[in-house]
């Protein structure tokens, strides 16, 4: 992804800020700006999370594209915030230890690199709780 | 609104076919499409192409008119319209095609898709797939295509009690179909043991439960089912063309161990045809992943969901089972050709249903159908045709 598009949600990215619509009280992480049930009756704000959740499943890539490749096995998992939002991201534990249902809560981390002399993308990862 | 008719059918084989171009792909499929209907490039009077990535593969876009002027059908100006909906745009484009004759604004029409993979190498080619789903919160955090398809695996063995064995059998069943398609990427049968000691690519999923990186094109040629004998004596008429969305992102949908929008789109389409699914006779579904045709014989409601790989073990879904799935060789053997695939699948079922379909034919197949999703499930496309 190109680092424009990146940089633009870096204090997402870095320290777990969504949003939250304030009609409905659904939290949101990814960030949307549109309440998908309030639509135009939805108030959104940012929100930050705690970073503690849940694994609701989980693989361990084996064969990544460039930018990831150098990091294989790693374990990716959709996890489930406490405040009710899912998402896509690394778990860093060994393979075998990941398992459905796991608490774990975030940690900053690097996330990958746009080859030897690209820039390092930083991210929220999650470690086992 | 009208009845639609399919008269004419083209695809090239698929392949890593490295002599020939995203140009020849689709003239060779174009042209034998519109020889089977016994028609001239002057009476199409517009063109639809489903195409997901050719800015990525090769580098070039505006493929409408390049697809158009290449074809010769620029002579008559006609409107050609490159549409887009990752591994579902071929679906797409037959969907788009078919409103275009129903809706009475065109009479003779080309869907069409292509998709050129193999000029890139394996690890771009991964990174262009990649861009169906989110690219800023999936794929930039290390998700990968058979990493999103895994993560439902997981869960649907975790819920389901789907085993390694039954992901396998995909696999195994649907190289024994492309094994009698001449068309066929792969025309090799493989065992279970081979599929489950390949290389992993994401846990569960390993190198056999992918399907592969493929060039191909298909085109079929659409009329007014009333002057479908003008063209052919075996019209194989449109009984409904359904489509439906859902997000974008795996983790924000309702279920891991179904896709939604299959559910809903099959819903559509059987009720705007008027049919049950014991009236289907053969199938083609979207089987990217090993996994995501067990969730497709589930979500289609072919069976109970849970019975998806249990039913597959037991060969219900091979030709000569209960409803034979997949009888090309799926996207596993028969090849994927992102934008082709969709064309392809409704090629399979013409020829299933005209009974031309050679050694993998369905005895008195009547009635079929099409599932083509896009992404992890944000896009799914469901035809029914019968004869
Ligand atoms: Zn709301």
């Amino acid at each position: 992804m190109n680092v424009p598009r990146f940089w633009r949600r870096i204090p997402n990215r870095y320290n777990l800020i969504g949003t939250k619509c304030e009609n409905c009280n659904t939290c949101y992480f990814p960030p949307r700006s549109v309440c998908p049930p309030c639509r135009r009756k939805g108030v959104i704000r940012e929100y930050q999370f705690e970073g503690s959740g849940k694994v609701i499943t989980h693989t361990t890539i084996y064969s990544a594209p460039e930018g990831f490749s150098k990091m294989t096995p790693y374990v990716l998992a959709i996890v489930e915030l406490d405040e009710g939002p899912r998402l896509t991201a690394q778990i860093v534990c060994d393979p075998s230890e990941v398992k459905i249902g796991m608490r774990v809560k975030s940690v900053f981390r690097k996330l990958g690199e746009d080859g030897p002399d690209g820039v390092i993308y930083y991210g929220t990862k999650f470690i086992p709780a | 609104m009208r009845d639609v008719a399919i008269v004419g059918i083209g695809c090239t084989k698929f392949g890593e076919m490295w002599d020939k171009s995203f140009r020849d792909l689709f003239i060779e499929a174009g042209l034998m499409a519109l020889e089977d209907a016994g028609m001239s490039g002057a009476d199409v009077e517009a063109l639809y192409g489903g195409n997901m990535s050719s800015g990525v593969f090769i580098e070039q876009e505006h493929v409408g008119a390049l697809i158009a002027d290449y074809s010769g059908l620029i002579s008559n100006s006609v409107p050609s319209t490159r549409v887009e909906a990752a591994c579902a745009s071929g679906g797409l484009a037959l969907r788009s095609g078919i409103i275009a004759v129903a809706s009475e604004y065109h009479d003779i029409v080309i869907s069409a898709g292509i998709e050129k993979m193999t000029d890139v190498g394996p690890e771009k080619a991964m990174d262009a797939l990649a861009a169906a789903s989110d690219r800023e919160w999936e794929a930039a955090l290390g998700a990968t295509f058979p990493g999103l398809y895994a993560m439902m695996a997981r869960a649907h063995m975790d819920e389901f009690g789907t085993t390694r064995e039954q992901l396998a059998q995909v696999a195994v069943k649907n190289h024994y179909h492309g094994s009698m398609n001449p068309k066929a990427q792969f025309r090799n049968t493989i065992t279970i043991d081979a599929v489950i000691s390949s290389p992993l690519v994401a846990d569960p999923l390993r190198l056999f439960d992918c399907s592969p990186i493929t060039d191909g094109a298909a085109a079929v040629i659409l009329v007014p089912a009333e002057r479908a004998r003008e063209f052919t004596d075996t019209p194989i008429y449109v009984k409904a063309a359904a489509q439906a969305s859902d997000t974008i992102s795996l983790h924000d949908r309702r279920s891991l161990t179904s896709i939604d929008a299959t559910r809903i789109a099959a819903d559509r389409a059987f009720k705007t045809a008027r049919l049950q699914r014991s009236n289907i006779d053969v199938a083609e579904v979207h089987d990217c992943f090993t996994i995501a045709e067990i969730m497709a014989i589930e979500d289609l409601a072919f069976f109970e969901k849970g019975r998806g790989g249990p039913a597959t073990l037991a060969g219900e879904t091979a030709i000569g089972g209960k409803i034979p799935i997949n009888t090309s060789g799926g996207l596993k053997a028969c090849g994927h050709p992102v934008g082709a695939t969709g064309i392809k699948q409704a090629v399979e079922i013409v020829e299933q249903l005209r009974g031309t379909a050679g050694k993998r034919q369905v005895e008195g197949a009547e009635v079929g159908l099409t599932h083509n999703v896009g992404g992890t499930g944000g896009t799914v496309v469901v035809h029914i045709l019968a004869r």
